[in-house]
């Protein structure tokens, strides 16, 4: 027998040895297996039917012709509608409108919401009343508030609109995006001051009082200590606050309803279903949207790296 | 929070608690004094209604017409029930991706993950006419099978997090006194798992409550708009009245719930919230 045969039978005799012992474990492993399956599967069947399917018969409905008022004239056209899509200038423009609210909202909201999280760590007075405060344009219908923001622009109805030399804002494309933007920026502040402050309390505050001590002003050990500490709570709030305002649909359906250019994507889709009745169309645009969103998470979660949501879980 | 804090110190803080609590209510503030306008004084910009022109009028008129009630009805009946099967199925899942070792967890995760960043527009136009074939369209399941699949996610992160911190050796203990792994998780596990299941409810059931994009597609009638859809179908309680009194009234009622559980709930709101984006 060649020295390599000997090697050969050497690894083969330790793995049937290691199978061995895999196949004594997976009594009990097997049994674990089965439940963490059966524990699993609800979620996953339901999780499956309402995501994955319809975004299947989606892609299937943007190859066809096909709108509600015309049934008999159901044609497959490729990819017809997404050129259709893709040529439109309203496709363009509700996208323009998109990422322009999703950075600056998303921008300024992490600005105030560090502001907000630094105020909710560093006091130690009215730290509950501060925290409910804080939790109650989270928690509102975004809906009512829209419509308390509609009411307030309104000429010589709201306050705000009085306070501005009775102005109308809503009526105009770009101080309408910034009413738009104001009602997100409100609304979401305290979700991203929450986040950042739990991120916040993961620092320890023996590395600031080094700092202290070796003469560090505050901005230094703000951007310096706290800043690259928290890199990974900024990043996923941030992930998750993009994702949400790239979404946006409540607040614009009630405050302009999309008129002076200012619709998003989620209600060109809208509109698009329910006022030109037009599936294929629809579809495409459901599946562009979808396409932009998976960018956005993509180029995210590679900024992550070992940090991505997820990862420790799966450990 | 352990640095020293001078006089100076404590009224900059101060000063700046009352900023973060004023912006907070301000807008709040403003529906709920539009709410008791009456109709002449919602035509005057200022800020509280002044003197006379206060009135209950917006309230009594909402109460008594089933164009608002039967909304509400609605959103509590859809919010509890997915609140209810979404937080069941999450915590089996949960369980599972905390306590055990099986092929496809990351998958799992990931499926979440995936489906927490979804755009809800992009399954409008398939739903809708899914549902339509079914006869799910206008109907309660018809909103509550997509809120239980949105919740699922929400509600498989935090419920994991919470789960991760619970002692093993108490389901240990249970498993070597005879316990079946079924009846670890009932007994042992389930009561320690209460209050992550608390948070959880509390927050799907408040994603639910706002919930408006599918409410206005999947739905055409009072038999299944909820109250967030509702308020924008709203015609005030005549014809003639301007619906803006009665909208605001509409909608300081289903923002008071929310300021019910904010207030008895927050410490558990903010750990839920927090739980399963930091650690996660």
């Amino acid at each position: 027998m060649s020295l390599s045969a000997q090697v050969a039978a050497g690894t083969e005799a330790v793995k049937e040895e290691q199978e061995g012992r895999k196949r004594q474990l997976s009594e009990g492993a097997r049994a674990e297996r089965r439940l963490g399956w059966m524990l699993c599967a609800p979620a996953v069947i339901v999780m499956i039917a309402v995501t994955a399917y319809p975004v299947g018969y989606a892609i299937y409905l943007s190859l066809e012709r096909y709108n509600l008022e015309l049934p008999q004239d159901i044609k497959f056209v490729g990819l017809g509608n997404y050129a259709a899509v893709l040529s439109s200038p309203y496709w363009w423009q509700a996208l323009k409108v998109t990422v322009v609210i999703t950075i600056f909202s998303v921008a300024i909201t992490l600005v105030l919401g560090m502001i907000l999280a630094q105020v909710m760590h560093r006091t130690l007075f009215g730290r509950g009343t501060v925290r409910t405060a804080a939790l109650i344009p989270y928690g509102i219908v975004t809906v009512a508030a829209a419509y308390g923001w509609q009411y307030a622009w309104t000429p010589n109805e709201g306050y705000l609109s009085a306070l501005f030399n009775n102005s109308a804002p809503l009526t105009s494309e770009y101080k309408a995006i910034a009413v738009i933007i104001l009602a997100e920026v409100w609304k979401t502040t305290p979700f991203m001051g929450l986040l950042l402050l739990a991120g916040l309390s993961l620092v320890p505050e023996d590395l600031q009082k080094a700092a202290m001590v070796d003469g560090a002003t505050a901005w230094q050990r703000f951007t310096k200590i706290t800043l690259p500490l928290m890199k990974p709570a900024i990043l996923v709030a941030l992930l998750f606050r993009t994702l949400d305002s790239f979404r946006i649909f409540d607040s614009i359906f009630i405050l302009t309803g999309g008129t002076n250019n200012t619709g998003s994507v989620s209600i060109l889709g809208y509109d698009n279903l329910f006022n030109a009745l037009n599936l294929g169309i629809g579809s495409a645009i459901s599946i562009l949207i979808f396409i932009c969103v998976a960018i956005i998470a993509f180029l995210f979660i590679r900024g992550f790296g070992t940090a991505a949501p997820g990862s420790d879980l799966g450990r | 929070m352990a640095m020293a804090t001078t006089g100076r110190q404590k009224t900059g803080w101060g000063t700046a608690n009352t900023v973060v609590v004023v912006l907070a209510l301000i807008p709040v503030l403003w529906m709920v004094s539009l709410s008791f306008k009456t109709p002449a004084a919602v035509l005057d910009p200022s800020f509280l209604p002044a003197g006379r022109q206060w009135t209950w009028g917006n309230y009594t008129g909402i109460l008594h017409t089933s164009q608002f009630i039967r909304p509400l009805i609605n959103s509590i009946g859809i919010g509890l029930i997915s609140t209810l099967i979404a937080v069941v199925l999450a915590s089996m899942a949960a369980y599972a991706v905390a306590r055990l070792r099986f092929p496809g967890k990351a998958v799992l995760i990931g499926m979440a993950l995936l489906i927490a960043m979804f755009p809800a527009i992009s399954l409008v136009t398939p739903m809708f006419n899914i549902e339509r074939s079914l006869g799910l369209f206008n109907t309660w399941p018809g909103l509550i099978i997509p809120y239980v699949a949105f919740g699922l996610p929400l509600g498989i992160y935090t419920l994991s997090a919470f789960f991760r911190e619970i002692p093993w050796e108490l389901e240990k203990a249970a498993k070597i006194d005879g316990a079946t792994p079924f009846q670890a998780f009932v007994k042992v596990i389930a009561p320690l798992a209460a209050p992550g299941m608390v948070t959880t409810s509390i927050l799907v059931f408040l994603a639910c409550w706002n919930e408006f994009l599918f409410a206005i597609s999947f739905t055409s009638t009072l038999a299944s708009r909820t109250a967030p859809a509702s308020l924008a179908y709203f015609s005030g309680s005549s014809q003639f009245t301007v619906p803006t009194g009665p909208i605001a009234a509409a909608a300081v009622v289903i923002t008071i719930p929310i300021i019910i559980f904010v207030v008895f709930f927050q410490r558990r709101i903010v750990a839920g919230l927090t739980s399963g984006a930091v650690k996660g």
